[in-house]
């Protein structure tokens, strides 16, 4: 078979060369009609379940951690801590009242005079340092207690909550004894004793938050973890033990919401931090209004999380997703507002409602896991109860077709449309997989809605254009502000928020403020 | 009756790219305590063993550079895991070089740890100490980054001969820098011993490379050459000759004029020591729609 | 729901209608699907899969029929029939080693057979030279052309040339396959790699496959997932099923899983099949054999124990 290929003209572009056909061509490709256009996310090739196969020890009992020894609680009484991915009973918590708390904040105020508060920077350095590496060392089996006890999945706990602990010690043991550098022309001086009281979602890691800055800056610290997730702190404990910290600098009460206000109220406590829902973070502001305690609040959010057309949109939808369905959405600056800009809103809601075909639900302890269990019955229900106002308001609703265990609290990844502003599910925080998506046509109107709630903790933007992300970072009325990402976290970045998300910042040279005196 | 053990010699070789190396000039010297004892013998470094060095640092430098701050210090970090474990050897090692009792020797190689362990905090700080984001008056979003300036040959004192080696060079290569280490002339074996602590600390090959040997053969070997970009020196009398040289690639020359006690002081762990071996880089961007 | 995808397109060059990709995401996107624990059942069923779609793949200057033979027969039986292991998708040779290739598999073997052609790996050939490259090697007897595509004229800004000389060598294909290399490790962006993955289809690639194996890098999970995404993009707007091939530097078993859930993870079971995934790979075929027999047996296995191909 024989060629002819004329040469073409040569335009100033590009030449071309111009041919015959020369063999039968092959049949036409096989063109899928529009409406069956799908991706098939389907049952070939199963993964196989794949069991995190570390064995960990959860006690029958955990008591308290005060002064240095594991001791009783004073009522003598003790509550269930239930796994929420089966309903099963783990263990039994000891209930601390305003009796341990004060033994505790006592035990505090004597190491803090004793020894801690006396002590070098370098050598409080070095024991946050031993306790980054005991943190490491441990990783796998905190892990699998942090899975068990709280339902997030094990691929989270073990690839981000444990070495994001131990970053943030090994980060803040350096600060020790670098504190002048962060405080040009003062002389800071630690506060005393900090009464810290965290939430749920990410039991030890925000352990880590409250504790290494604390102690970095010379304080000593009583902790209350949250009341369904108190294993990880108390595995903490023993690590304080093992690196020799000394007795009462770090103390652990364990219980319910009375514990906590035993610790915001007492009157020798110097400062409060506090991580958890808005409603309690006023309540505590109250309790302290005119005592002279210092006071951070890390609340609540409903963060915006923008795509603008010029998106890189895969990744985009890639932020999105993990914005909203990272821990189960069980995150104070989750993106759970959507806004797309119009022109690429179908594009978007395709590639969403596909990706989240994809996410596995299911045993936490599961290495394939991508979304745990819910917390607790409690969260559950509240979830389900806003995601059925936002239905009654009008929002139509999508979720990952997938089967929910028979035990346990489950709740699918969910996105809502046809949302307006007005819509409980866009105005309160459901600190679940549920995701409400808006559109907008302009940036300044992404703007303008995005800062249209009292809550002001992060944001995300999404563009390709380098002007227009320091534009909308600059006006987005947001603590943290993520550009081209999402739900980022270093423990040199400082975290926290605007308005009713809170005051206050965590993680950076901003984060140390909290537990200095400059006066 | 038991017959005394024969020991197994030491020879003390350079620490170049990572690997334990003769001088190419195949050159010995003896190491002599105070009073003269021969101690044992180290490979004397030649102008060519100082250039692979420079190569080598070269070539670690950009990946060692890309590692995340946080790794960085954690890398110094077990260098000082790894120099606490072996400090009785290390002690022995300073005595016997500098016939120093044993105390004053274990008192050096605890304050070179901490030395270690207080700079291994500053990976993850000094950016945001001396980096900056600027208010200029025009809608530009202008940032200063400190960013490390390459190859840097360090002069580290006769005394202390491990202390201050350590203070030096660990402000240098914290940021991202490599450093070509030319070890204290009157007592070199506690510094190529270091060597052999950097090596099992998870750094690099290439990012410290320690040469011993006479001091004023490389000097003018160190000041001319191209490929280095900055100089750092604690010997008291090599400036002239560093600096007239050093000109004729513009390095950044940094002096360090401490006593053998000051070393031992807040004087010898100064974070400003990091603002000399880094370039500071400032971008603009605009901010609007 | 409508199911076209809009972009905003104005009127201009190509590169306007196609998306930019963020590397940092992308990169951790594809490190997600190397944390998939693939086990016992499906780590069965899963390398028995990527066997069958392995393009098993000798490119040397010093290749011989002699070698062809052990490469051919290899790929046919890759080990012994208890273990029930298929045979390779295909077995991918220098144009001049074709018939030879051919006459070991015969005229109807489940082992297709890919030649390379277009002046591979460089492609800084003539188009005359690359017509004629093509023609012989399909009337050698090969299923299935993977071409260079022109990266000088590429970068150059030269769409054009690109499209058009993708589409003759399409038309001289006849009845063979066209798969396309990008040569990936060339054009270092993914926003490169996302618009030339979008040049090759439209100009008629039946596969888009990430390089020759002989730059560095070569097919990395990221590159793969930039050219996965332009596939599906390219399907909701056609409605064609492109096929995709990653070659060179997949050596290990369990590389060869992380691609396999992320075609799985991203275009869904369609596209896992043969047909339209293949691994350009020489080495990994053993190493794949070797896990295969251990989850098989229960004990680690040597190399001495599986024939060379």
């Amino acid at each position: 078979m024989k060629t002819k290929i004329k040469p073409a003209e040569v335009s100033a572009k590009r030449p071309v060369a111009v041919l015959e056909p020369v063999a039968a061509p092959r049949k036409p490709k096989a063109v899928v009609p529009v409406k069956e256009r799908r991706l098939r996310f389907g049952a070939e090739w199963e993964y196989a379940p794949a069991p995190e196969t570390v064995p960990a020890k959860i006690e029958a009992r955990y008591e308290l951690f005060i002064d240095g020894k594991f001791v009783g609680p004073h009522s003598g009484k003790y509550f269930d801590s239930i796994n929420p991915a089966t309903e099963e009973k783990l263990c039994e918590i000891a209930h601390g009242d305003a009796e341990d708390v004060d033994r505790a904040v006592k035990a505090a105020r004597r190491a803090f005079e004793g020894v801690w508060g006396k002590m070098s920077g370098r050598d409080r350095g070095k024991y946050l340092y031993r306790v980054a590496r005991l943190v490491q060392e441990k990783s796998r089996e905190l892990a699998v207690l942090e899975t068990m006890d709280g339902g997030k999945p094990i691929k989270e706990s073990r690839d981000f909550d444990l070495p994001m602990v131990a970053a943030h010690f090994f980060y803040h043991g350096g600060w020790a004894d670098k504190l002048a550098y962060a405080f040009p022309g003062k002389t800071p001086r630690a506060l005393g004793v900090a009464g810290q009281i965290i939430p749920w979602n990410f039991p030890l890691l925000m352990a880590a938050w409250k504790i290494a800055p604390a102690l970095a800056c010379g304080n000593t610290v009583v902790l209350k973890p949250s009341r369904t997730t108190s294993v990880s702190a108390l595995h903490l404990a023993r690590i304080f033990q093992e690196a020799g910290v000394p007795d009462g600098v770090v103390n652990i009460v364990t219980g319910t919401a009375e514990t906590g206000a035993a610790i915001y109220h007492h009157a020798d406590v110097n400062k409060i931090a506090f991580t958890g829902s808005t409603e309690v973070g006023k309540i505590i502001a109250r309790a302290c209004a005119g005592t002279g305690k210092r006071l951070t609040l890390e609340l609540g959010g409903k963060a915006a999380n923008i795509v603008l057309e010029d998106a890189p949109l895969d990744q985009a939808v890639e932020g999105v997703v993990c914005g909203i369905y990272f821990n189960q959405g069980h995150v104070c600056c989750a993106g759970s507002r959507l806004f797309v800009q119009e022109g690429v809103y179908a594009t978007v809601i395709k590639k969403l409602r596909d990706r989240i075909q994809t996410l596995r639900l299911g045993n936490p302890l599961d290495k394939n896991t991508d979304v745990g269990a819910i917390n607790s019955g409690w969260q559950l229900e509240k979830i389900r109860e806003l995601v059925q106002s936002g239905q009654e308001e009008g929002a139509e609703i999508e979720q990952t077709q997938c089967a929910l265990p028979a035990r346990g609290y489950w709740y699918p990844p969910t996105f809502l449309t046809n949302v307006t502003m007005s819509n409980r599910v866009a105005r309160e925080e459901i600190f679940g997989p549920v995701l409400s998506v808006m559109t907008f046509r302009t940036p300044e109107e992404a703007l303008e809605r995005a800062n249209n709630t009292p809550y002001g903790l992060s944001a995300g933007v999404w563009t390709d254009k380098g002007s227009k992300i320091f534009k909308m970072a600059g006006k987005l009325r947001a603590g943290v502000v993520w550009a081209n990402s999402y739900n980022k976290f270093d423990p040199a970045s400082p975290f926290g928020g605007y308005k009713e998300s809170g005051f206050g910042r965590e993680g950076g040279a901003q984060g140390l403020s909290a537990y200095v005196d400059l006066s | 009756m038991s017959e005394p053990r024969l020991d197994v010699r030491k020879t003390y070789k350079l620490y170049i790219g990572g690997g334990f190396v003769r001088s190419e000039s195949g050159r010995c010297l003896p190491a002599r305590n105070p009073s003269g004892r021969l101690l044992d013998n180290f490979c004397q470094a030649s102008r060519k063993d100082l250039r692979d060095a420079v190569a080598a640092a070269r070539g670690a430098g950009e990946g060692w550079a890309k590692r995340s701050p946080y790794l960085r210090g954690q890398i110094l970090y077990r260098a000082a895991e790894m120099l606490e474990n072996r400090a009785s050897a290390m002690t022995e090692e300073i005595a016997r070089s500098t016939g120093v009792a044993a105390a004053q020797a274990r008192a050096e190689v605890n304050l070179a740890i901490d030395r270690l362990v207080y700079f291994a905090g500053w990976t993850d700080k000094f950016t945001q100490v001396f980096g900056a984001v600027n208010p200029v008056a025009s809608s530009h979003f202008n940032f200063t980054i400190p960013e490390p300036t390459g190859v840097v040959a360090v002069l580290a004192p006769d005394e202390p001969s491990l202390l201050a080696l350590v203070s030096l060079a660990a402000p240098v290569i914290l940021t991202g820098n490599s450093a070509v280490v030319i070890a204290s002339e009157r007592f070199p074996l506690p510094a190529l011993s270091l060597a052999e602590i950097v090596a099992t600390s998870d750094l690099p090959g290439g990012v410290i490379n320690i040469l011993a040997g006479k001091r004023g053969e490389l000097l003018a070997h160190i000041a001319d050459h191209l490929d280095i970009n900055a100089v750092v020196n604690a010997v008291a009398g090599a400036e002239q000759a560093l600096q007239s040289g050093t000109a004729i690639n513009l390095k950044r020359y940094a002096a360090r004029n401490l006593s053998a006690e000051e070393w031992f002081t807040d004087a010898g762990q100064d974070p400003y020591w990091i603002g000399d071996t880094v370039e500071y880089k400032t971008v603009w961007h605009p901010i609007g729609l | 729901m409508n199911a076209t995808l809009s972009y905003p397109v104005r009127p201009g060059s190509i590169r306007e209608a196609v998306p930019t990709v963020d590397q940092v995401t992308i990169e951790e996107r594809a490190a997600d699907f190397t944390k998939r624990s693939i086990k016992t059942s499906a780590k069965l069923a899963g390398l028995k899969m990527v066997v069958s779609m392995i393009d098993l793949t000798t490119l040397e200057g010093k290749d011989t029929p002699g070698r062809i033979a052990y490469l051919c027969r290899k790929a046919l039986r890759p080990i012994e029939a208890k273990y029930e292991v298929p045979s390779c998708g295909a077995v991918c040779v220098y144009p001049n080693m074709v018939r030879y290739a051919r006459r070991f598999l015969g005229d109807n073997s489940p082992v297709r057979v890919a030649s390379v052609a277009t002046g591979f790996p460089s492609g800084q050939y003539p188009l005359r030279t690359k017509l004629e490259e093509t023609r012989r090697a399909t009337g050698d007897g090969a299923d299935e052309i993977d071409m260079v595509m022109d990266r000088g004229a590429f970068l150059a800004g030269d769409h054009g040339r690109v499209s058009d000389e993708i589409g003759a060598i399409k038309g001289a294909c006849g009845e063979a396959h066209l798969k396309v290399i990008l040569e990936t490790g060339e054009l270092v962006t993914y926003d490169n790699v996302r618009l030339a993955s979008q040049l090759a289809m439209e100009a008629g690639a039946d596969f888009i496959k990430t390089s020759t194996g002989k730059v560095q890098p070569a097919a990395t999970l990221p590159v793969t997932l930039v050219m996965l995404e332009a596939i599906r993009d390219y399907f909701f707007a056609t409605g064609v099923r492109i096929g995709m091939k990653p070659a060179g530097g997949i050596r290990t078993a369990k590389q060869s899983l992380a691609y396999l859930v992320m075609v799985k993870e991203t275009l869904g079971d369609d596209w896992l099949t043969p047909e339209l995934f293949r691994i350009g790979a020489s080495t990994l075929l053993n190493d794949v054999l070797m896990q295969i027999v251990k989850t098989v047996e229960g004990n680690y296995q040597s190399a001495d124990y599986f024939s060379l191909s």
